[in-house]
Protein backbone atom coordinates (compact mmCIF):
# COMPACT_ATOMS: atom_id res chain seq x y z
CA UNK A 1 0.00 0.00 0.00
CA UNK A 2 1.37 3.48 -1.11
CA UNK A 3 0.60 5.89 1.68
CA UNK A 4 0.81 9.64 2.23
CA UNK A 5 -0.56 12.33 4.36
CA UNK A 6 -2.38 15.35 3.95
CA UNK A 7 -3.36 17.98 6.15
CA UNK A 8 -7.14 17.31 6.34
CA UNK A 9 -7.82 20.86 4.28
CA UNK A 10 -10.63 21.56 1.26
CA UNK A 11 -8.08 23.30 -0.34
CA UNK A 12 -5.45 20.16 0.03
CA UNK A 13 -8.44 17.70 -2.14
CA UNK A 14 -6.42 18.47 -5.36
CA UNK A 15 -3.49 17.53 -4.48
CA UNK A 16 -5.15 14.52 -3.10
CA UNK A 17 -6.92 13.47 -5.96
CA UNK A 18 -3.37 13.72 -8.28
CA UNK A 19 -2.32 11.10 -5.65
CA UNK A 20 -4.88 8.90 -6.61
CA UNK A 21 -4.74 9.76 -9.92
CA UNK A 22 -0.99 8.65 -10.18
CA UNK A 23 -1.62 5.75 -8.49
CA UNK A 24 -4.60 4.28 -10.41
CA UNK A 25 -2.49 5.43 -13.68
CA UNK A 26 0.85 3.25 -12.44
CA UNK A 27 -1.47 0.31 -12.34
CA UNK A 28 -3.23 1.19 -15.58
CA UNK A 29 -6.65 2.07 -14.27
CA UNK A 30 -9.40 2.45 -16.81
CA UNK A 31 -10.91 6.25 -16.96
CA UNK A 32 -14.26 4.73 -15.49
CA UNK A 33 -13.16 3.26 -12.64
CA UNK A 34 -11.09 6.61 -11.91
CA UNK A 35 -13.61 8.61 -11.87
CA UNK A 36 -15.77 6.23 -9.14
CA UNK A 37 -12.65 6.48 -7.28
CA UNK A 38 -12.08 10.19 -7.43
CA UNK A 39 -15.56 10.99 -6.38
CA UNK A 40 -15.23 8.86 -3.50
CA UNK A 41 -12.13 9.34 -2.17
CA UNK A 42 -13.46 13.58 -2.52
CA UNK A 43 -16.41 12.95 -0.56
CA UNK A 44 -14.65 11.39 2.19
CA UNK A 45 -11.75 13.08 2.36
CA UNK A 46 -13.81 16.60 2.52
CA UNK A 47 -16.54 15.21 4.87
CA UNK A 48 -13.11 14.65 7.28
CA UNK A 49 -11.51 18.21 6.11
CA UNK A 50 -15.33 20.32 6.94
CA UNK A 51 -15.88 17.99 10.38
CA UNK A 52 -12.83 15.78 11.64
CA UNK A 53 -11.33 18.45 13.27
CA UNK A 54 -13.86 21.06 14.81
CA UNK A 55 -11.73 22.77 17.04
CA UNK A 56 -7.51 21.88 15.86
CA UNK A 57 -5.81 21.37 12.74
CA UNK A 58 -5.56 17.21 11.60
CA UNK A 59 -4.25 15.18 8.93
CA UNK A 60 -5.65 12.09 6.60
CA UNK A 61 -3.44 9.26 5.61
CA UNK A 62 -4.57 8.11 2.10
CA UNK A 63 -3.48 4.56 1.37
CA UNK A 64 -3.89 3.38 -1.78
CA UNK A 65 -3.57 -0.17 -2.71
CA UNK A 66 -3.83 -1.53 -6.42
CA UNK A 67 -1.79 -4.64 -6.30
CA UNK A 68 -4.77 -7.17 -5.84
CA UNK A 69 -8.19 -8.15 -7.82
CA UNK A 70 -9.54 -4.83 -6.36
CA UNK A 71 -8.05 -1.66 -5.68
CA UNK A 72 -8.22 -0.58 -1.99
CA UNK A 73 -8.28 3.25 -0.73
CA UNK A 74 -7.93 3.51 3.04
CA UNK A 75 -8.12 6.74 4.93
CA UNK A 76 -6.99 7.35 8.71
CA UNK A 77 -7.52 10.13 10.95
CA UNK A 78 -6.97 10.91 14.67
CA UNK A 79 -10.03 12.99 14.41
CA UNK A 80 -13.27 13.00 16.34
CA UNK A 81 -14.89 9.45 15.83
CA UNK A 82 -17.40 9.34 13.17
CA UNK A 83 -18.82 5.68 11.25
CA UNK A 84 -19.92 7.08 7.81
CA UNK A 85 -21.36 3.62 7.25
CA UNK A 86 -23.81 3.70 10.41
CA UNK A 87 -25.29 6.52 8.72
CA UNK A 88 -29.27 5.88 7.08
CA UNK A 89 -29.71 5.85 3.69
CA UNK A 90 -31.74 8.95 2.37
CA UNK A 91 -34.74 9.24 0.75
CA UNK A 92 -33.73 9.07 -2.67
CA UNK A 93 -37.37 9.16 -4.28
CA UNK A 94 -38.16 12.96 -2.84
CA UNK A 95 -39.09 14.99 -5.18
CA UNK A 96 -36.48 18.37 -6.10
CA UNK A 97 -38.88 20.16 -3.18
CA UNK A 98 -38.17 17.76 -0.74
CA UNK A 99 -34.73 16.55 -0.80
CA UNK A 100 -32.08 17.24 0.89
CA UNK A 101 -28.52 17.01 0.42
CA UNK A 102 -27.24 15.52 3.84
CA UNK A 103 -25.59 12.25 3.31
CA UNK A 104 -25.63 12.29 -0.37
CA UNK A 105 -22.18 12.24 -0.67
CA UNK A 106 -21.46 9.09 2.06
CA UNK A 107 -24.57 7.02 -0.06
CA UNK A 108 -22.85 7.99 -3.29
CA UNK A 109 -19.59 5.92 -2.19
CA UNK A 110 -21.65 3.16 -0.54
CA UNK A 111 -23.11 2.83 -4.03
CA UNK A 112 -20.17 2.83 -6.21
CA UNK A 113 -18.00 0.58 -4.10
CA UNK A 114 -18.13 -2.99 -3.55
CA UNK A 115 -17.05 -2.55 0.00
CA UNK A 116 -16.44 0.03 2.66
CA UNK A 117 -15.68 -0.37 6.18
CA UNK A 118 -14.91 1.49 9.51
CA UNK A 119 -12.86 0.72 12.36
CA UNK A 120 -11.92 2.57 15.06
CA UNK A 121 -8.71 1.84 16.31
CA UNK A 122 -5.97 3.72 19.07
CA UNK A 123 -7.97 6.52 18.79
CA UNK A 124 -8.02 6.62 14.61
CA UNK A 125 -11.25 6.81 11.92
CA UNK A 126 -9.85 3.76 9.36
CA UNK A 127 -11.87 3.95 6.80
CA UNK A 128 -11.57 1.16 3.65
CA UNK A 129 -13.51 1.30 0.72
CA UNK A 130 -12.89 -1.27 -2.37
CA UNK A 131 -13.86 -2.27 -5.83
CA UNK A 132 -12.58 -4.95 -8.42
CA UNK A 133 -10.79 -3.81 -11.34
CA UNK B 1 -13.95 23.99 -14.38
CA UNK B 2 -14.55 26.63 -17.23
CA UNK B 3 -18.57 28.24 -17.20
CA UNK B 4 -20.08 29.56 -20.76
CA UNK B 5 -23.04 31.43 -20.85
CA UNK B 6 -25.29 32.16 -23.73
CA UNK B 7 -28.62 34.18 -23.52
CA UNK B 8 -31.04 33.69 -26.07
CA UNK B 9 -34.08 36.23 -24.93
CA UNK B 10 -35.60 34.46 -21.67
CA UNK B 11 -33.19 31.27 -22.36
CA UNK B 12 -30.01 30.85 -20.76
CA UNK B 13 -27.82 27.82 -21.44
CA UNK B 14 -24.56 27.25 -19.29
CA UNK B 15 -21.68 25.13 -20.89
CA UNK B 16 -19.75 23.31 -17.93
CA UNK B 17 -16.84 21.61 -18.77
CA UNK B 18 -14.24 20.18 -16.56
CA UNK B 19 -14.49 19.14 -13.38
CA UNK B 20 -17.54 20.06 -11.28
CA UNK B 21 -16.18 19.12 -7.66
CA UNK B 22 -16.23 20.87 -3.93
CA UNK B 23 -13.38 23.47 -5.05
CA UNK B 24 -15.49 24.27 -8.01
CA UNK B 25 -19.06 24.03 -7.48
CA UNK B 26 -19.34 27.63 -5.72
CA UNK B 27 -18.54 29.16 -9.66
CA UNK B 28 -21.70 27.87 -10.34
CA UNK B 29 -23.39 29.15 -7.45
CA UNK B 30 -22.64 32.28 -8.31
CA UNK B 31 -23.99 32.03 -11.56
CA UNK B 32 -27.32 30.33 -10.19
CA UNK B 33 -27.05 33.33 -7.88
CA UNK B 34 -26.66 36.28 -10.64
CA UNK B 35 -28.02 34.94 -13.71
CA UNK B 36 -31.69 33.95 -13.29
CA UNK B 37 -33.12 36.79 -13.20
CA UNK B 38 -35.94 36.52 -16.10
CA UNK B 39 -34.61 33.48 -17.36
CA UNK B 40 -37.53 30.72 -17.68
CA UNK B 41 -35.79 28.23 -19.20
CA UNK B 42 -32.27 27.12 -18.43
CA UNK B 43 -30.39 24.53 -20.18
CA UNK B 44 -26.66 23.13 -18.71
CA UNK B 45 -24.96 21.73 -21.77
CA UNK B 46 -22.27 18.87 -20.14
CA UNK B 47 -20.83 18.21 -22.94
CA UNK B 48 -16.96 18.43 -22.09
CA UNK B 49 -17.91 17.95 -17.83
CA UNK B 50 -16.33 14.70 -16.93
CA UNK B 51 -17.35 14.70 -13.26
CA UNK B 52 -19.73 15.47 -10.68
CA UNK B 53 -19.32 15.13 -7.27
CA UNK B 54 -22.22 15.73 -4.27
CA UNK B 55 -21.33 19.06 -4.14
CA UNK B 56 -22.09 19.80 -8.23
CA UNK B 57 -25.18 17.97 -7.45
CA UNK B 58 -26.31 20.14 -4.66
CA UNK B 59 -26.07 23.47 -7.12
CA UNK B 60 -27.77 21.47 -9.57
CA UNK B 61 -30.52 20.64 -7.41
CA UNK B 62 -30.61 24.54 -5.71
CA UNK B 63 -31.16 25.23 -9.65
CA UNK B 64 -33.85 23.24 -10.17
CA UNK B 65 -35.49 24.82 -6.90
CA UNK B 66 -35.23 27.83 -8.48
CA UNK B 67 -36.68 26.96 -11.96
CA UNK B 68 -39.54 25.29 -10.55
CA UNK B 69 -40.93 28.62 -9.81
CA UNK B 70 -40.20 30.38 -13.25
CA UNK B 71 -39.49 27.43 -16.09
CA UNK B 72 -37.74 24.92 -17.06
CA UNK B 73 -34.21 23.29 -16.40
CA UNK B 74 -32.58 20.41 -18.00
CA UNK B 75 -29.41 18.84 -18.69
CA UNK B 76 -28.22 18.07 -22.47
CA UNK B 77 -25.08 16.43 -23.19
CA UNK B 78 -24.65 14.24 -20.22
CA UNK B 79 -22.18 11.53 -20.48
CA UNK B 80 -22.70 7.61 -19.19
CA UNK B 81 -20.19 8.12 -16.11
CA UNK B 82 -22.20 11.64 -14.84
CA UNK B 83 -25.58 9.53 -15.59
CA UNK B 84 -24.28 7.09 -13.51
CA UNK B 85 -23.90 9.86 -10.63
CA UNK B 86 -27.19 10.84 -11.56
CA UNK B 87 -28.80 7.64 -11.28
CA UNK B 88 -27.16 6.09 -8.10
CA UNK B 89 -28.57 9.31 -6.21
CA UNK B 90 -31.72 9.11 -7.18
CA UNK B 91 -31.38 12.53 -9.87
CA UNK B 92 -31.93 11.29 -12.74
CA UNK B 93 -35.54 10.78 -11.61
CA UNK B 94 -35.79 14.56 -10.58
CA UNK B 95 -33.67 16.65 -13.45
CA UNK B 96 -34.66 16.51 -17.36
CA UNK B 97 -32.04 14.41 -18.63
CA UNK B 98 -31.17 14.78 -22.35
Amino acid sequence: MTEKTFPAEINELAQVLVFLEEELDKAGTGPKLMVTFAIALEELFVNVAHYGYPDSKGNVKIGIDTSGDSIVVQLTDSGIPFDPTALPDPDITESAEERKIGGLGIYMVKKSMDSMKYEYRDSQNILTISKRK
Amino acid sequence: MEISKKKEESKLTVGLSGRLDTLTAPQLEAVIQNDLDGVTELVFDLKDLVYVSSAGLRVFLMAQKTMNKKGSMELCNVCDDIKEVFTITGFADIFTIK
